[in-house]
């Protein structure tokens, strides 16, 4: 499956080009803690690629959420606004923030694949 | 208060190793690598407080001991708080004041036998040391204690806790304290603490610390707490935090600290004024202040934290939040906030605004979340 990564902590799951899913990684919420409030964008509302889309909250500090693409918000996960707490439990599934239609599929060639994100992480 | 040099080498804690071996996230604090959190996070660590008993290592706040016949008068000088009338083995909550009637720092001071034993904020403890040597050093000794370790144990379960090993200090009432053998080691334990509940803390060598730390870890009760559980746990309790809450810009007044200043400090008071700031807190105790600080509990679920301005209902900048977090166990945004006098009345509806947005906050009693102190 085609997930990719930004140097802000998000993944996007690109399988889907006109609704790809974007959440924060496993890496980002072992950094915040306990998260408790997430603000989501729209659906409808549309967004540059590195434009702050959303925010998440723990208990100690509120983090901004950047688009990893630029794009359209086709659906927004009303689960995780209802229980926040799953972006610590299931970051990577059930604790998905949003899907974006992709305004420009070249956008991705910038993002990094598992291996640079894991590099990354490791010399965080 | 200036942050201390990030760049400087950070100091540890004598439970430093035993804080690394039980997987806390370690963070600058004041100067020292502290425990932010514990492999449970937040979350669960202020729970399980309010539901058991919580260990924190508090390390380090500043221990210092006041000798001498005259050392009551002597900090009387410098708190408007009653230390003269503070019988032996009773603690009271105190400040240093400045000129301004502004806050220098706020601490505990205990009247043991031979000497009052106070305990200093950490990013403070410097500064207050030479306070004390530049104002009353030729009254009393003024003798830091670097050597003193400071736990901790704050819970409902706490005094269970502490009644299997010490049970001499389970019979404490809040606020006093006293000397005990707690699992074999010599420590000094005062029944106060900074998290709301009942609870102990427990002054101890440093090379004992440790070992007191594992003999209170052993208990089924007891689980590590962190500084951020510790914040959280205050804030729901409706207590300042220095250089957050309250600063030398900050006057008891404002700070709605007031219960702190005992009647025999106050004008016709046997022993009033003759603290720094008199004037302008005497003033401020017959008429009132400009501003005061008030809880705030949020309508909506967003957190409204620090730096947050309260505007009024045609969006003007009237109060400035100094804490705020989402209670965990309000399960509401909570925050202090300074706001106008006639705004600080409970039920007074105000709006926070956060990222652009206006998020309606009412006015609270405080605390947050009720205190269970054990007074006897």
């Amino acid at each position: 499956m085609p997930v990719l990564y930004t140097a802000d902590h998000e993944w996007i799951d690109t399988s889907d080009a006109a609704a790809a899913t974007v959440g924060i990684t496993v890496h980002a919420q072992d950094a915040l803690g306990d998260v408790v409030f997430v603000d989501l964008p729209s659906v409808g509302a549309t967004f540059n690629k590195g434009d702050v889309a959303g925010v998440v909250e723990s208990v100690k500090a509120a983090a901004d959420l950047y688009m990893p693409v630029g794009g359209e918000i086709v659906a927004v996960n009303e689960a995780l606004r209802a229980d926040p707490s799953l972006a610590n439990t299931d970051p990577l599934a059930n604790g998905w923030f949003f899907k974006v239609r992709l305004s420009d599929p070249t956008e991705t060639g910038a993002l990094m694949d598992q291996a640079a994100y894991d590099t990354l992480v490791k010399n965080a | 208060m200036a942050d201390p040099d990030p760049t400087a080498a950070l100091l540890k804690t004598p439970l430093h190793a035993l804080n690394v071996e039980l997987g806390a996230k370690l963070v600058p604090f004041a100067g020292y690598e502290m425990p932010v959190s514990y492999p449970r996070g937040i979350l669960a660590e202020h729970r399980h407080c309010r539901e058991a008993a919580g260990l924190f290592d508090v390390s380090h706040m500043g221990q210092l001991r006041l000798v001498g016949d005259d050392a009551a008068a002597a900090l009387e000088t410098l708190v408007p708080v009653d230390i003269g009338g503070l019988a032996e083995g009773k603690q009271r909550y105190a400040f240093f004041t400045n000129d301004a009637g502004g806050i220098r720092d706020d601490l505990m001071v205990t009247r043991r036998a031979d000497h009052l034993f106070l305990i200093v904020n950490a990013a403070c403890k410097g500064d207050d040391i030479a306070h004390l040597r530049a104002t009353i050093a030729s009254r009393c000794a003024i003798e830091p204690l670097p050597e003193q370790a400071l736990l901790a144990l704050q819970g409902p379960q706490a005094a269970a806790v502490i009644g299997r090993l010490a049970p001499a200090l389970a019979r404490l009432t809040f606020m006093s304290g006293a000397a005990a053998t707690v699992a074999g080691i010599a420590c000094f334990a005062t029944r106060s603490g900074y998290t709301g509940e009942d609870g102990f803390e427990i002054s101890v060598a440093a090379r004992d610390a440790e070992a007191l730390a594992r003999a209170l870890l052993a208990e089924p009760e007891v689980a590590p707490v962190g500084l951020g559980a510790r914040d959280t746990l205050r804030l729901e309790a409706g207590l300042c935090l220095y250089g957050h809450d309250i600063d030398t810009t900050t006057t008891p007044v404002e700070a709605a600290l007031t219960w702190a200043i005992q009647k025999v400090r106050r004008p016709g008071g046997g022993r009033a004024s003759g603290y720094p700031g008199a004037a302008v807190i005497e003033r401020q105790l017959a008429e009132g202040a400009a501003r005061k600080r008030a809880g705030l509990i949020g309508l909506e679920r967003a957190p409204v934290r620090e730096g947050a301005a309260i505007v009024d209902a045609a969006g003007i900048a009237i109060g400035r939040v100094t804490s705020g977090t989402l209670g965990p166990s309000v399960g509401q945004p909570v925050a202090l906030a300074y706001v106008p006098s006639a705004s600080a009345v409970p039920g007074t509806l105000l709006d926070a605004e956060v990222r652009g947005k206006r998020q309606p906050m009412r006015v609270a009693t405080l605390p947050f979340a009720p205190h269970h102190y054990f007074r006897g």
